[in-house]
């Protein structure tokens, strides 16, 4: 396992390489720069600017310039948040990001296993219509337009809660529940798949034949095969949860990583489009490595690696 | 039910004196030499005083740090005196030197910064700036008499110049902080944030999360500190129009920076209490290229312009009680009120049309591109006129909305037919909406140019009777209008959402508010 691992970590370079080249060529080659303002500023001022900032080096120089920064972990300075450091900024965003996923993730399993569940061992009865109708419902709703409902009942009408803030624990509420139940119907319709999937195997049939309590052949047999699906979809959304949700952030006025990853290309922040891409990169190639582990152990079949 | 969980911070405010401010967008720099935006302005002016100061309502120059002026009698010289008790936040006293240093910082041309222009009225300002002169051999009017005693010679009488200097680019910044952190011909250093920030405002900066909240504490220093009611300003950097609105209704805010086009109605009609339309000095303008057919030629854009019912946008398509701009400088700007000049003819632009397409030979005009940068207002507009100059001109219109880095470049690179554009007067005087079409301006983006603008400009600099000035002001407006390098369309109005609890806040042309005089009550004053 652990030459597995090693291994993953390997791979993991070049894939980090060919993404931080990508993305610094592909922002490099979009109109505009970060320094460009309705405000009309000579070519000589802009020029001074740029140079401020080595921008006015050769593009490859550029480039080497920025791998042997990022080899000694700086992401070099914000070119619109002036006087901070792309890495600082994400060092102070992310914990906030990372709470209000992992909140939503709690929200999501805690809602989602359950319903898929029910769903799949009540197969095509009224119940699995029903649950899996407001699953459907769930995923197809937008958090822009749940997001505003939640606010709307919660907030305006019953003013239970706080519409917006990141402040206290009754803030964290509204959010939460918007980014969560959505991966919530998500989680439900593929423990519904896996689960329907498991139950038809032999080894449950031979379960139930040996005499197991219905609760037994679930908790001990069903559940670990059925829910490979579901943790399989986890590694990606886990990163994507605690990476932070733009939208949501907006909503909810939260200041979270997801802001500062799309903001930074409408701004053409070069060193925050990378620093954020490469964090985000590296989060998912982590969560993917221990999603594989956590299934080597949970199916035997994916060890022989 | 009331809320139990919500923290209303409107009304803590009355005991805690908090201003809980809707900030729109977080400021790029919080250095007053390089910043560039509304927003820096707001934050900027809690924490920095420059030579004088505002009338909250007339934003006429009020004793700042100067507690008096005299003006030479030919409008060239200013000299400030200024008062023993103006001390920075960290109980330094504010001298001249301070001042001489701040300008010397920002024409710096190493600083690079954006608004550096601003002080070219200063003389030799622009030799020491632009053209390469040391500051020792550019002699730039300067010069500190004594530790309280500063001089500023100009290069032309500027009546505006008082109100000019309660802009950003004129304040001074204390020059031990800004050598401390290397500041002085550097960007992008940590001396703008809070334990570092050395201001001479009525407010100190205490917290600045970014994308989260900037907070100013009152500054016990400030030699006016007895005027200021509140005790801190926090300013909440929130984009969303939308979110915005639910901040300010469930009292999370005083006060937002903006509204939604389409909440306007709803908020109108119930809430008209709280919701404020307020004159700002702005024009929203479409350019067109003189350098492609068809508008090289004046007789299209005139057609383009008499087509356009400017009555209609605003009342049907903006509703957030605009004015038609039938001129490009807004009405009293400065006292001045240039003539209506661009009307609405439909038969006239008809027939100058036809007589266009005659002489070309032509039947039609070819399809025209309208660009503009991505915004549902932008786009309600454009879609208006698209529909205008079809019904008026049978003419074909496309509109392509760009991101806004895309379409700043492609403005700067003259790409366009016709493209979107909106200007916002930087101080309250027509020059600033006027200057933009001198030929070398690097603002003008049109390819027009005319000998006798560029020159009734020049004369209107170097006149101080205000009403030969507007003169010469009216007749730019005149040659503006019948060269129409421009379809001016309406003029700005900030609209908001405001708290009645907040007091000493009246609505100003350049929507700016000296917080010193901002109260928090309940009831009437």
């Amino acid at each position: 396992m652990s030459k597995f691992i090693l291994l993953r970590i390997l791979q993991a370079i070049p894939t980090l390489l060919v993404i931080a080249t990508l993305t610094f060529f592909m922002t490099r080659m979009a109109p505009g720069g970060p320094f460009d303002s309705e405000k009309n500023i000579p070519a000589e001022i802009k020029a001074k600017l740029e140079s401020h900032f080595g921008l006015d080096r050769p593009l490859h120089e550029q480039y080497f310039l920025y791998l042997q920064n990022l080899l000694h972990g700086d992401l070099g300075p914000s070119f619109k948040y002036m006087g901070w450091e792309v890495s600082e900024l994400i060092a102070k965003a992310f914990p906030v990001s990372a709470q209000l996923g992992l909140l939503s993730l709690g929200i999501a399993l805690l809602l989602g296993l359950p319903t898929g569940i029910v769903a799949a061992l009540r197969k095509n009865s009224k119940y699995d219509y029903l649950l899996m109708t407001i699953a459907m419902i769930g995923i197809c709703l937008p958090t822009f337009v749940l997001g505003p409902l939640l606010i709307l009942i919660f907030s305006s009408w019953l003013g239970w809660l706080p519409p917006l803030g990141w402040y206290s624990l009754s803030d964290m509420f509204l959010p939460s529940l918007t980014l969560g139940l959505f991966y919530a119907a998500y989680i439900a319709r593929l423990t519904r798949a896996g689960m329907l999937e498991t139950l038809n195997q032999d080894y449950i049939r031979t379960a139930r034949a040996k005499g197991a309590s219905p609760i037994r052949v679930i908790s001990r047999h069903a559940l670990k095969g059925g829910l490979l699906p579901v943790v399989t979809f986890l590694g990606p959304a886990f990163a994507g949860l605690i990476s932070g949700s733009f939208i949501i952030e907006s909503i909810f006025f939260i200041p979270g990583l997801g802001k500062f990853f799309v903001t930074a290309a409408f701004n053409r922040d070069y060193t925050m489009v990378l620093g954020t891409v490469l964090f985000y990169a590296c989060l998912i190639i982590i969560l993917n490595l221990i999603v594989d582990v956590i299934q080597a152990t949970l199916d035997p079949r994916s060890r022989n690696l | 039910m009331s809320s139990c969980t919500a923290p209303n911070n409107v009304e803590q405010a009355l005991g805690d004196k908090t201003l809980h401010f809707g900030l729109g967008a977080e400021p790029q720099y919080l250095d007053p030499h390089l910043a560039s935006s509304v927003s820096a302005h707001n934050v900027i002016i809690a924490l920095i005083e420059g030579l004088v100061s505002e009338d909250p309502k007339t934003l006429k120059p009020v004793p700042g740090v100067a507690e008096r002026w005299e003006i030479s009698e030919d409008g060239l010289v200013y000299t400030f005196h200024f008062r023993k008790n103006a001390k920075w936040s960290n109980g330094d006293s504010v001298t001249a030197n301070d001042f001489v240093y701040s300008y010397r910082r920002i024409l710096n041309p190493n600083l690079a910064s954006q608004y550096a222009s601003m002080l070219h009225g200063l003389k030799n300002a622009r030799k020491y700036h632009r053209e390469g002169t040391s500051w020792e051999d550019a002699n730039v009017g300067v010069v500190a008499i004594n530790e309280h005693t500063l001089q500023l010679t100009l290069e032309n009488p500027t009546p505006y110049f008082l109100e000019l200097l309660n802009h950003y680019s004129w304040f001074p910044a204390h020059p031990p902080t800004i050598e401390k952190f290397d500041a002085f011909a550097k960007q992008g250093t940590s001396w703008t944030r809070p334990g570092n920030y050395v201001g001479n405002g009525p407010f100190v900066l205490s917290d600045h999360k970014v994308n989260s909240v900037i907070e100013v504490t009152k500054n016990p220093n400030y030699w006016d500190a007895d005027t200021v009611s509140l005790n801190k300003i926090r300013f909440y950097p929130i984009e969303s129009a939308d979110t915005e609105e639910r901040a300010f209704r469930s009292g999370f805010l005083h006060l937002t920076q903006t509204v939604s086009p389409d909440r306007i109605d709803y908020l109108k009609e119930n809430y008209p209490d709280l919701i404020h339309f307020e004159s700002y000095l702005g024009t929203y303008f479409y350019r067109f290229n003189l350098d492609k057919a068809p508008f090289d030629d004046v007789r299209v854009r005139l057609a383009f312009n008499l087509a356009t019912d400017r009555k209609a946008i605003v009342e049907k398509v903006t509703k957030g009680g605009q004015t038609p701009a039938v001129c490009f400088t807004p009405p009293e700007t400065g006292g001045f009120t240039p003539k209506a000049r661009f009307k609405f003819d439909p038969d006239k632009a008809k027939a100058l049309l036809q007589e266009y397409l005659n002489d070309k030979g032509l039947n039609s005009l070819p399809k025209i591109e309208l660009k503009y940068n991505t915004s549902e207002g932008h786009k309600k507009v454009a879609e208006a006129l698209q529909g205008m100059w079809k019904e008026n001109l049978g003419v074909e219109i496309q509109l392509l909305n760009m991101e806004w880095k895309v379409f700043l470049s492609t403005i700067a690179k003259r790409d366009f037919s016709i493209a979107r554009a909106g200007w916002i007067g930087d101080y309250v005087d027509a020059n600033t909406f006027l200057h933009m079409w001198r030929t070398e301006d690097g603002h003008n983006n049109t390819g027009w140019s005319n000998a006798r603008y560029d020159e009734l400009l020049d004369l209107a600099a170097k006149e101080s009777n205000a009403t030969r000035r507007f003169s010469l002001f009216d007749e730019c407006e005149k040659l503006l209008s019948e060269h129409a390098p421009i379809l001016p369309i309406y003029f700005y109005v900030h609209v908001t959402l405001r708290s009645p609890t907040v007091k000493g806040w009246h609505p100003t042309l350049l929507d700016h508010h000296p917080y010193k005089y901002v109260r928090l009550l309940k009831g009437k004053e």
